[in-house]
């Protein structure tokens, strides 16, 4: 074991911290930088509730260790609203009751945002190819794929009137 | 912070002790890979951080190996794909079905884990970490995929078909690394499909898997060059030589088809596990044989 020293970049805001060489991403986030809206579900790549994206790819961060971010740009879903003002991804959840308990809501928000800006329009069957790897216990996904669609609505209407100023 | 940080994470499930490095050229890394003791390379991760977690494979030094450039190469050239040994799945199934190449690897790469998995794991770990139901072996097998290693003292090239040893073990020796993989461009008159079985609809370890690639002459219809390769139904990855042979210069229709399909059987030797019984797997293995060798039909029409 040892420890070393990375510079990384959190949810835009620069750290430069000594991490120990077994740590898992998730626990360095989580016990480390005290970010905790990202979950530790499985610990193995099933259940996705640890979902962050680094460099903007989605990606498991308890099979990825700390050490490895060293010089990478990292996103939790603390990140993703900007003072407070929730992101259409987030909003369209909320209003179509995309969750109950709130678990795996994290990682589906980062896996969301993740998808929709690889393919702003997926189909119902490419969001539940693309989601699979995301697990919640409570809704049974149905609400979830209309929340992502609604979401993919949501953010194409942005688009649309950033396109139509001036 | 740093006492407080460490009284938190001795509640967790505690990999055990290693260390880390991540060389930038792959001399200072296959120097660190043949220092003493257990030394393990990452690519991705997504496999070795579950074993050593649970155990399964310990490591005295994790060895990270996405910062050295060879190994992130990813191009077709003259003679066919080169595919670097840390290079996503993600990035080739997006290389290989953009550029319309090599559909079976195209198929696989998008099979592994989900998104998040894919955005990470290797194609090189997926071969490295050789399990008898890795996806992504079988397309390269019927690519014809050759390993190129690299180790302090030179390097192999070693045809992927002779680069299992057993569930979970290569050939690879102390200190020698999976390079890169290098699949000789096919035929216009070729086509490749892999299929595999799971109870789900995606997400799941293949209960078996098959992978066909058939090059047919257009004049009289005749198979010139047959590759059966088939998952999940023997301690390492297979090919189906008896099937491959009979295939090779005859007309494939719908008996040859089923013909083909008896002998693909006869190549798998499954166990019965908690995922399938031996009757079921050698069941699926005809039924995903059929239906890739229709799929690759279906291509070259």
């Amino acid at each position: 074991m040892s420890k070393k020293q990375i510079k990384t970049t959190v949810n835009g805001v620069e750290h430069e911290i000594l991490v120990d060489s077994t740590w898992t991403l998730l626990e360095t986030l989580r016990d480390q930088l005290k970010l905790t809206g990202t979950k530790e579900g499985c610990s193995n790549g099933n259940c996705g509730a640890c979902t962050v994206m680094i460099d903007g790819v989605s990606s498991c961060s308890c099979l990825v260790l700390a050490s490895e971010i060293d010089g990478r740009e990292v996103t939790t879903v603390e990140g993703l609203a900007d003072h407070g003002h929730l992101t259409p991804v987030q909003d369209a959840f909320v209003d179509n009751s995309g969750l109950q308990c709130g678990f795996c809501t994290p990682g589906f928000m980062i896996a969301t945002t993740a998808l929709l800006n690889e393919n702003p329009h997926p189909s119902e069957n490419e969001i539940r190819l693309k989601l699979a790897g995301n697990l919640c216990r409570c809704t049974g996904y149905d609400k979830i794929v209309r929340s992502v669609q609604d979401a993919a609505e949501r953010l194409s209407n942005q688009q649309d009137v950033v396109e139509r100023l001036p | 912070m740093t006492g407080e940080a460490t009284q938190t994470l001795e509640m967790h499930e505690r990999m055990p002790n290693f260390d880390y490095e991540a060389p930038t050229t792959l001399k200072a890394a296959l120097e660190l890979l043949a220092r003493p003791g257990e030394v393990r390379p990452l690519a991705g991760g997504t496999d070795i951080i579950d074993q050593l977690k649970n155990n399964r494979r310990n490591a005295d030094l994790v060895v990270d190996m996405k910062r050295v450039p060879e190994l992130l190469k990813l191009e077709m050239n003259g003679v066919g794909l080169r595919i670097g040994s840390a290079v996503s799945c993600s990035a080739v199934h997006k290389f290989t079905s953009t550029h319309g190449i090599f559909p079976a690897l195209s198929e696989a790469s998008e099979l592994v884990g989900s998104v998040h998995i894919q955005n990470r794991a290797s194609i090189g770990g997926n071969v490295c970490n050789a399990a008898p139901s890795a996806d992504t072996i079988p397309a390269l097998l019927i690519h014809e995929a050759v390993a190129h290693t690299a180790s302090a003292s030179g390097g192999r090239e070693i045809p992927l078909i002779d680069f299992f040893a057993g569930p979970g073990q290569t050939v690879l020796e102390k200190g020698e690394i999976l390079k890169e993989l290098l699949l000789p461009s096919p035929s216009k008159q070729t086509a490749s499909a892999y299929l595999r079985f799971i109870p789900r609809n995606e997400m799941d370890i293949a209960v078996a898997g098959v992978g066909s690639l058939i090059e047919v002459d257009p004049a009289n219809g005749i198979v010139t060059r047959a590759r059966i390769a088939l998952a999940s139904v023997a301690p390492t990855p297979v090919r189906a030589y008896a099937a491959e042979e009979l295939l090779e210069g005859a007309v494939i229709d719908a008996a040859t088809i089923d013909k083909i399909a008896d002998l693909a059987v006869e190549a798998a030797v499954p166990i019965t596990d908690v995922r399938g019984s031996a009757e079921y797997r050698k069941e699926l293995i005809r039924v995903l044989t059929k239906r890739t060798l229709n799929i690759c039909l279906e291509r070259l029409a």
